[in-house]
């Protein structure tokens, strides 16, 4: 029993490899840590027919971006034959960038965007005026340099590499 | 018990929904792409927090009806929280329904309201109500960035030039007055002290004063004295300015109620 179950998640999570970010799209939701984690209930939980709940956490309190992730696992997940899902929202724990995998940030760093550096360099309010050093993800050199410390969305900052002059995208820690 | 507490959680909203909507709109006016860019992030962190809060305080009255009247009423939500309270039920303090005015003073009021919500819900996120500790953990890490950026805006233009530095004095000036209402606690605050769920805002002025001075230093700006402190948004008596703020934010639901996009 245990094991058919374990089996049927497993496919879940599968399928839930293929929602992407649609802000970032080379990112899954699953490489981002956004889904934290998969129920499936049986009829005696929720009658009729049981279903699936799956549990998200926003990566910004105000990601436009949830609305539309939340539409395609639901979409996804009914292509697949599993019409009750119900998405659930948790706030704690709070995302960090950490749940990142590690294929995640290759994936970042080829389409352009520099990964989140590991969150104790400068996450801290103190250290406000320190810089980071971020890696240009075009010619890996760290003479960069910070332009806006609020890019194209919420939970990325504007760089400029000043050894190939390409302006770039960071990741922000979180 | 109940009121009290949905008070204390429409006035954590409505500080941030009404500085959202103030910030937003720098949305094409902000002095350089870059920054314009970075009003409107901060603008939309902030709206994500009020969106939080007032889904939670609609949860909670629509709990209390549901059980009172046997869920005759139409329900409560985020929305018709934001759109069709009035005026004087809007708790927010007098400081985020300021005019935007000249960048100097749009800055001047982030940072000092970054500072005062960083304290806050660093201590909020020990708050025994589950739900506001884990949006106050949540949003704390967005403050950061907020405070971290306002503080270089305030350095920037308070040791800029002569003009920037002026208007920055200017800023202060006209801000300084609506200070202390930040750190005085209304009625539903001190109420909820006993069950520490919420944070006496008394206790943070020593850390703000002491972050703000480090950040005047190098602005060459100073703390006013002696400001005579205007009070009262956060029991709903509001500056004319948030007359305004609410004939815009809701005329179209006002207009045509539950018109979606």
């Amino acid at each position: 029993m245990s094991d058919e179950l374990n089996i049927e998640e497993k496919t879940i999570w599968k399928i839930l490899e293929t929602v992407m970010d649609p802000e970032v799209p080379v990112l899954s939701i699953i490489d981002l840590g956004i889904v934290r984690k998969i129920e499936k209930y049986d009829a005696v939980q929720k009658p009729p027919s049981g279903g699936l709940g799956v549990f998200i956490t926003p990566t910004y309190t105000g990601c436009p971006a949830m609305d539309v992730i939340n539409m395609n696992i639901r979409m996804v997940l009914l292509e697949h034959g599993y019409k009750n899902v119900e998405i659930k929202n948790v706030l704690s724990p709070a995302w960090t960038t950490d749940w990142m995998s590690e294929a995640g940030k290759q994936k970042l760093k080829a389409y352009g965007i520099a990964p989140p550096n590991p969150k104790q360099i400068v996450c801290t309010v103190d250290a406000f005026q320190e810089e980071e050093a971020i890696q240009c993800p075009h010619c890996n050199s760290y003479n960069t340099q910070l332009i806006s410390r609020f890019g194209s969305t919420a939970c990325k900052a504007l760089y400029k590499c000043n050894d190939c002059h390409e302006p770039f995208d960071y990741f922000k820690c979180h | 018990m109940k009121q009290v507490l949905i008070n204390y959680i429409l006035h954590l909203a409505d500080n941030a929904m009404i500085l959202a909507q103030q910030n937003s709109a720098w949305c094409g006016h902000g002095p350089i792409l870059e920054q314009d860019i970075a009003i409107t992030n901060i603008s939309l962190d902030i709206l994500g927090q009020a969106r939080n809060f007032y889904q939670y305080a609609a949860e909670i009255i629509n709990g209390l009806k549901s059980s009172s009247t046997g869920g005759g009423l139409e329900g409560a939500s985020e929305d018709s929280l934001a759109f069709f309270r009035d005026n004087r039920e809007f708790k927010n303090c007098l400081l985020v329904e300021q005019e935007n005015g000249d960048w100097g003073k749009t800055i001047l009021r982030q940072f000092i309201f970054s500072n005062y919500q960083y304290l806050l819900y660093e201590k909020l996120q020990h708050s025994k109500d589950e739900q506001l500790a884990a949006i106050a953990t949540k949003a704390l890490k967005e403050v950061a960035y907020h405070l971290r950026w306002s503080s270089e805006w305030v350095i920037r233009l308070g040791d800029g030039t002569d003009e920037s530095h002026q208007r920055m004095l200017n800023a202060v000036n006209e801000l300084w007055q609506y200070v202390d209402e930040l750190f005085m606690n209304a009625d539903y605050e001190t109420e909820l002290l006993k069950e520490n769920i919420s944070v006496d805002v008394s206790s943070l002025k020593n850390k703000w004063l002491e972050k703000t001075e480090s950040v005047f230093n190098e602005a060459t700006l100073q703390i006013p004295q002696n400001v005579f402190a205007k009070i009262g948004g956060k029991q709903g008596i509001h500056t004319e300015k948030l007359g305004y703020i609410l004939a815009e934010m809701q005329f179209m639901q006002r207009a045509y109620p539950g018109l979606v996009w």
